[in-house]
């Protein structure tokens, strides 16, 4: 049976003036959980003996920062954590370790350390990092942090640990935002989420009965654009992600969509249909001024900046079918980039600006795929059919995105050369349109 | 906004009634020939669907009624074409507003789930516009529609299949006066 939307225009005034009260926005956990599972991992991870911190003071931590640094390494696909019952010695200070122990069982790299209750109620968290072969340490840092902050030690710790044995910066003390659905046709439920890049405590800052869409980070991580239609039609907001303050940005007749932040966080690229039909406008954020950087009857939207801010990339059709084009910030010099496949869109810059993400359709799939964009080569990075929203995680060694797996929307993430991959989805809806945060300000070495 | 009509929804089966030319009651269907796997069940809420069913005949009764109107178009994966079959649906709409001129119409475009959010956005947004375009031809003033893109982000039919694809692509004719 078919139906139409019965919704009058008049009603979908009242309507609006309805989820205007409902409404709300959160601060506390709340919702879905993320669970992660690691769909495939490099067959032979570097070796690594990670040692269970000691701990001295009261009951046991908030935090076990050890499993969390293990658990950081294991996802990442380019580790393999050495069982601890095969472990020959148990150090916690830098004296107590013997390297014979560590080749005996074939480690390459070894992590100790301690977490110590202090009598301010802070806690002090020490580790260290060691080359087994070379019997070096290659990293070692000492930090004094609230409870809350344990785990934001621990990424940070991993992250370290990531860049030190593999040469590139890890991304664990990162966030993700994404779009959770739950409920039927009737009454969906939209939540806009930020958890932990290990789907660790998801909170919800914005909760609507109408669709939110495309969220995306500022530059310093504080704030998320989005679409919502909480007005009946779509509408451009910034929202502090600590704070919940919201502002409306872009609420012109037509679509208001595709945000995109600025390298340097002042100017938003827009896609808006104010003239007819999408095209990509560029707004000063501090007066609202407004720049067409397109101009034809073509369809022009998801735009986003290169990251040194010179050129802006986006979809468009105006060739016949939605391929992705790039041109100048200012709007000249626009340069067709991709020619391979009837469907290319959604594009995002890799950190180092080298490559493009994408989706592009193959035999009616729709997948997550890598430009390069020195040499136009277009890889396809999964096997899933209705992958959407693809990002690149803020170290370029991931991209995160969305499909749908067993009929459920799921975010997952696929390393760039497409050997790691790992699945994130909730214990309820559809999970989708992934933003992965830039990097964290770090907490404090003593 | 007292007066509001809120149509009743039609099954697909209606489409060989709009022809006949005969007044015909609007009635909800509880059983049609679309409920194929996956076929969505409903719209915005279950309470309005109920509601525009009841005043959709009340309506049918107290005014120049149309013939079995439907009020939903569908389109090919990324087209806004409109083709022969639901041009016919398009010219029952025209007439309908030509006949009353107090009514006004949003358009409310839609696309299916395949391919990205936001180019999806223009496109339903194409499609509205393009049924905008084909009423005006047809003789409905400008300021009489409103059009409104949902893009992928409100479909009538959950599943991942081409079934559910094919209801999915739409614009749907949403009345008020």
């Amino acid at each position: 049976m078919q139906h139409s939307i019965s919704m009058s225009a008049g009603r979908s005034r009242w309507y609006a003036m309805l989820v205007g009260l409902c409404l709300a926005i959160f601060a506390q956990t709340a919702g879905a959980v993320l669970t992660i599972e690691i769909t495939k991992g490099l067959a032979h991870g570097l070796p690594i003996a990670i040692v269970p911190f000691s701990w001295s003071g009261p009951g046991s931590p908030a935090q076990d920062v050890s499993a969390v640094i293990k658990a950081d390494l294991v996802r990442s696909g380019r580790f393999d954590a050495l069982p601890t019952r095969d472990f020959l010695s148990m150090p916690h200070a830098d004296k107590q370790v013997v390297f014979k122990d560590w080749r005996l069982i074939k480690a390459e790299a070894l992590v100790i350390g301690a977490v110590r209750a202090l009598p301010s109620g802070q806690y002090q968290v020490q580790f260290r990092l060691y080359d087994v072969f070379k019997q070096k340490q290659l990293a070692g840092f000492l930090y004094v942090v609230t409870g809350a902050q344990l785990r934001t030690v621990a990424h940070q710790i991993s992250d370290i640990i990531y860049q030190k044995l593999t040469g590139v910066p890890g991304a664990f003390n990162t966030r993700i935002a994404y779009i959770t659905r739950t409920g039927g046709v009737h009454h969906p439920v939209f939540r806009l989420q930020v958890a932990d890049s290990d789907g660790y405590d998801p909170r919800t800052i914005l909760r609507s009965s109408q669709p939110l869409m495309s969220p995306a980070w500022s530059p310093d991580g504080t704030r998320l654009a989005y679409v919502s239609f909480e007005h009946g039609h779509s509408v451009v907001y910034i929202q502090n992600v600590d704070t919940g303050a919201r502002w409306k940005v872009a609420d012109f007749r037509g679509i208001n969509s595709a945000p995109a932040w600025s390298p340097g966080g002042r100017r938003l690229a827009l896609s808006l249909s104010m003239s007819g039909h999408p095209e990509i406008y560029v707004m000063t954020l501090s007066d609202g001024a407004l720049r067409r950087l397109t101009d034809d009857s073509a369809i022009n939207t998801e735009p986003d900046w290169s990251p040194h801010g010179r050129y802006i990339v986006f979809t468009s059709d105006r060739s016949g079918s939605p391929q992705i084009f790039r041109m100048n910030a200012d709007g000249g010099d626009v340069k067709r980039l991709t020619f391979e496949g009837s469907y290319n869109a959604a594009p995002s810059y890799s950190p180092d600006g080298k490559l493009l993400t994408l989706i592009t359709e193959q035999q009616g799939q729709f997948h997550a795929a890598i430009l390069h964009l020195r040499d136009s080569a277009l890889q396809v990075l999964t096997d899933t059919s209705l992958d959407e929203s693809p990002t690149f995680a803020p170290n370029g060694q991931m991209i995160l995105y969305a499909t749908i797996v067993h009929g459920r929307g799921v975010l997952a993430t696929v390393s760039v050369d497409g050997s790691v991959r790992q699945m994130l989805k909730t214990n309820e809806g559809d999970v989708r349109e992934p933003a992965w945060s830039p990097f964290n300000h770090q907490l404090q070495a003593n | 906004m007292k007066n509001k009509l809120i149509f009743s929804l039609l099954t697909l089966f209606a489409i060989s009634l709009a022809g006949c030319g005969g007044q015909q009651a609007v009635k909800p269907s509880a059983s049609g020939t679309g409920q194929s796997a996956g076929a969505g069940q409903g719209a915005e809420s279950a309470g309005a669907g109920q509601a525009g069913g009841a005043q959709g005949s009340a309506l049918g009764s107290q005014q120049q009624a149309p013939a079995v109107v439907l009020h939903t178009i569908h389109f090919a994966f990324n087209s806004s074409h409109i083709d022969s079959k639901n041009r016919a649906i398009v010219e029952a709409n025209a007439a309908y507003m030509n006949a009353n001129p107090q009514v006004t119409v949003t358009l409310q475009g839609n696309t299916d789930e395949r391919g990205t959010r936001e180019y999806n956005l223009a496109l339903g947004e194409r499609r509205a516009q393009s049924v905008k375009r084909m009423m005006r031809v047809l003789g409905v003033a400008s300021d009489r529609m409103k059009t409104v893109s949902f893009g992928a982000e409100k479909p009538v039919a959950l599943g991942h299949n081409r079934a559910a694809w094919r209801l999915n692509r739409r614009v749907d004719f949403v009345y008020s006066d």
